[in-house]
């Protein structure tokens, strides 16, 4: 099904997590265009996937007594990772990990400010079913996943868990807190070399008394507190308002909230924020090996601004783009842990193997969901290949191939694979979809096929070499690509 | 970006295209440059450490007016005297292993580190630390310390006990291995017996693949076969039994492992630890047991002072050298929730077998004038009075044994830094 090279299997693998055998069926009968617009619009598709969760045919989930995803860290964790292998809008589930990167945002320090339970609500309750409609910050990012910026920048502001991530409910007249301003500059919106440190000191100040409150049933929410609210005008280096102004006007506490609003609009509409977020989506859709062109950039910079910050013409744009689409973009990305994981289950299979079974080995390749080493995201790229992370990665190929083992073997007999050692590897190497391999490669596999004696197709040999083949074949550097 | 096989391949070194017999070939290689047993271990203090909490100019009015809650008293400082600006300085209350280390004559604490124009972004800070460039970009500092050494050079010569490869490590030469958890460092089987052997093989051999003219995947290929190569010496530090009781924390075991390391005499010559929540922002709270600041202090200590009393047994302290940094310190006055946000020049520790214990440099005067020479910022932040470089080259080139200004690219070497 996979044939590396395919366009549909280039697409599936950026604008999703690779392909399941029924998707490579559904998307293959498009062009690439209608297949880009299919995986674009995807408000069209129903949103169900969580309703197969526990249902036969799909990757089950382990917990501690009932599955709780929208309380229990991990359990929401094994529900993200069902998203990514079982949905039919993959890029919808694509996007939200985007954008849970370019937020990041950390469980441990929310659930160290109140409790493992409301710090998992924070992150990632859906509202629909928390008792007080507590909708998390990765649901309101999926939510808006192509949604448009200005708004997906704005709830970030008033997010509970961004609140105690970057210390807002803290942000007080007589001690304005510079974190969250910095990072919306730095990390957010215009990036370093964009904003000065005055830029931060009046931004801090822009967002005093953006804190938290307690509503009557418990919940900690965005509240605009006009007391703790610092009233004078604020200067900034950069244009905040679309006539070029800088200047924030001195404004009544009761209406400061207008403050961070302008400043949001601002950011949002900011040029370098264009070409930041354009930056970006280079190097997560496109390709990790080269930079990306000034004139592409500049491209996907004013499709940004011309459509008012949607990102859905946005991504289009760059789904479309002759860059995108050039064979030199073809597995020019170091696949993310999750990226790598998800496929390898779509690939091999997911009879009987529980979402449980990745946490640990993602965990050892670098990529704890839900909890980024900083607010700068994944340091990706190269930096996912230190050797303990190899070794995870082939460790969760291994642990994988062994779960699959009897279904690998039962398949392939039953497509008519098992007749000799080279039919069986031609077979994997086509359900796996690898990077081009080099001729040596390709024989060390075929002579790995006959290490232990020769072909004769039984079914014990047949179970210990699909496993086997599997094994080597996701753990290859051909694999790690994407 | 980093690629190190392409400049391998094209510096022409044939050894590892062959390569069955890598890791054997690598041992003994690893044997052969370890032979000096020196050891750096680099130390991160992740999130901008409050180096005013940790040393503290405990006679100074204005540190404790700018700090009306978190300021350590001074009655609770564990005095160690003044510096050369007669500043008395106490280390924080929970930090008595290294009041003992320092007392040894084994601790240098080198005060007011750091550059001109100091970055307060933790990411341009880090990687400016990193790599001793202003822009924070190019190799690590000890990657390019690595890269000085005769090629070809094995991957086991540096130790980075976190997940991802620290910038610090960043090398030409070398894909320095990630091992944040020696036991978990192995190369499993879906299958066992000779099924199970035949899949090592054959990894091993697949590994020793350059895939000529793709250097982005002879990245990973270089990772992959740095991993095999790796495994067995790896295994024997797993095995390690510690003369003493490590502190069940992330940074504790860290120390272990490299404690294992380098009583297992595996050929590691550089180290990689970090410990990370020095982002206090709020709530850093120092001096109530648990506060977060305080927490902090009794990770590092505990960690730092089972390692000294380890390896002192084990007749290796004289060949080690820790130090420390972070990629800046934070604001002088606290702020409205009862934390600290980001600022300039910070305090670095060196401990070691050879190290001069004592205070270098002195310690900013707290004052608010806003011309007060040792402050920036409108007196907000303490101002840098040794380069950060100035530390580095007097390890480069006093402990290494290699030359400062061909890997920092200048000469930082200054007087009155004898700390090693």
């Amino acid at each position: 099904m996979a044939s590396s090279n395919s366009a549909i299997g280039h697409l599936l693998r950026r604008a999703g997590f690779g392909g399941r055998p029924d998707e490579y069926g559904y998307y293959g009968q498009m062009s690439t265009s209608q297949a880009v617009d299919a995986l674009v619009n995807y408000d069209s598709v129903a949103d169900d996937v969580d309703a197969n969760i526990g249902k036969p045919g799909f990757l089950t989930t382990t917990s501690n007594g009932a599955f709780s995803p929208n309380t229990v860290v991990n359990d929401a964790r094994q529900r993200w990772v069902f998203r990514m292998v079982h949905s039919n809008r993959p890029l919808q589930e694509k996007m939200t990990l985007f954008w849970h990167n370019h937020f990041a945002t950390g469980y441990q320090k929310i659930a160290g400010a109140t409790s493992a339970a409301d710090g998992t609500r924070y992150m990632a309750a859906k509202s629909s079913e928390d008792t007080n409609h507590v909708r998390g910050q990765i649901e309101m990012l999926r939510d808006n996943a192509l949604g448009n910026f200005r708004d997906i920048l704005m709830n970030i502001a008033k997010d509970t868990a961004m609140l105690y991530w970057l210390d807002g409910r803290t942000n007080t007249k007589a001690k304005p807190q510079e974190n969250f301003a910095r990072e919306i500059m730095e990390l957010f919106t215009v990036g370093v070399g964009n904003y000065t440190e005055p830029d931060v000191y009046a931004g801090a100040r822009v967002f005093t008394g953006w804190n938290l409150a307690r509503s009557s049933d418990g919940v900690q929410q965005y509240a605009y507190v006009a007391a703790q609210h610092e009233t004078t005008a604020k200067t900034f280096s950069f244009a905040v308002y679309g006539d070029g102004g800088k200047t924030i006007p001195a404004r009544s506490a009761a209406d400061g909230m207008r403050d961070g609003e302008d400043f949001i609009n601002g950011l949002a509409g900011n040029p370098m924020t264009a070409r930041y977020l354009a930056g970006k989506l280079w190097k997560y859709f496109v390709s990790e090996f080269r930079s990306a062109p000034q004139a592409w950039i500049t491209r996907i910079a004013n499709t940004y601004l011309a459509n008012q910050y949607e990102m859905k013409p946005v991504i289009r744009e760059v789904l479309l783009s002759s860059e995108f689409w050039d064979p030199s973009s073809y597995w020019a990305r170091y696949a993310w842990p999750v990226e790598f994981v998800v496929r390898a289950i779509k690939e091999v299979g997911w009879n009987g193997f529980s979402t449980n079974n990745t946490l640990t080995p993602l965990s050892n390749m670098g990529q704890v969901l839900f909890e980024p080493p900083d607010v700068a995201g994944w340091d990706a790229g190269q930096t996912w290949f230190a050797t303990g992370a190899m070794l995870a990665r082939m460790n969760f190929a291994s642990t994988l191939a062994g779960n699959q083992k009897f279904n690998l073997a039962t398949t392939a007999k039953n497509a008519g694979q098992g007749k000799s050692a080279a039919s069986m590897q031609a077979y994997f190497l086509d359900q796996l979809s690898t990077a081009p391999l080099d001729s040596s490669v390709t024989a060390e596999l075929s002579s790995y096929m006959t290490a232990t004696g020769a072909w004769t197709g039984s079914d014990a040999q047949m179970q210990a070499k699909s496993s086997g083949l599997v094994h080597l074949i996701a753990g290859l550097p051909e694999y790690q690509l994407c | 970006m980093k690629i190190t096989r392409r400049t391998f391949v094209k510096s022409g070194v044939a050894a590892f295209t062959v390569t069955f017999a890598a890791p054997e070939f690598l041992s003994d290689l690893a044997r052969a440059q370890g032979s000096t047993k020196r050891n750096l271990i680099v130390l991160n203090l992740s999130g901008g450490n409050d180096s005013l909490s940790m040393l503290i100019p405990y006679n100074d009015s204005n540190y404790y007016s700018r700090r009306p809650t978190i300021g350590v008293p001074a009655g609770q400082v564990l005095q160690i005297g003044s510096d050369s600006s007669n500043v008395a300085l106490g280390l924080h209350p929970r930090l008595t292993g290294l009041k003992q280390i320092y007392d040894a004559g084994r601790l240098a604490l080198i005060q007011r580190t750091g550059y001109d124009n100091q970055s307060r972004s933790h990411f341009l800070g880090t990687d400016i630390w990193s790599t001793g460039d202003p822009n924070g970009s190019g190799l690590g500092w000890v990657g390019r310390y690595l890269d000085s050494l005769a090629s070809p050079v094995d991957p086991l010569i540096g130790w980075n006990t976190t997940g991802s490869l620290p910038h610090v490590l960043q090398s030409n030469k070398v894909a320095v291995p990630a091992i944040p958890n020696a036991a978990q460092y192995s190369f499993n089987s879906p299958n066992t017996g000779t099924e199970a052997t035949a899949e090592r093989n054959s990894a091993v051999r697949i590994s020793s693949h350059i895939p000529v003219n793709r250097p982005e995947l002879a990245f990973v290929y270089d990772s992959s076969q740095a991993a095999m190569a790796t495994l067995d010496r790896v295994a024997t530090v797993a095995a390690y039994s510690p003369s003493t009781t490590y502190p069940n924390t992330g940074f504790g075991q860290a120390m272990r492992a490299v404690a294992g390391a380098m009583a297992k005499g595996i050929g590691t010559k550089v180290f990689y630890v970090t410990t990370g929540g020095f982002d206090t922002h709020s709530a850093q709270n120092p001096n109530a047991t648990n506060g977060a600041y305080y927490n902090l202090m009794a990770t590092l200590n505990d960690g730092l002072l089972a390692f000294y009393n380890d390896v002192k047994n084990q007749g290796l302290f004289e060949d080690t050298l820790i130090l420390s940094f972070s990629e800046f310190g934070r604001r002088i006055s606290e702020n409205g929730s009862g934390g600290t946000d980001h600022g300039a020049a910070s305090v670095m520790i060196a401990m070691g077998g050879r190290v001069s214990g004592g205070l270098y440099g002195t310690a900013p005067n707290l004052n608010t004038d806003p011309k007060n020479p040792t402050l920036e910022n409108s007196a907000g932040d303490v101002h840098f009075e040794t380069d950060f470089r100035s530390v580095y080259a007097q390890v480069i080139d006093n402990w290494l044994g290699a030359n400062s200004a061909a890997i920092l690219g200048a000469n930082y070497k200054k007087s009155g830094l004898g700390f090693i």
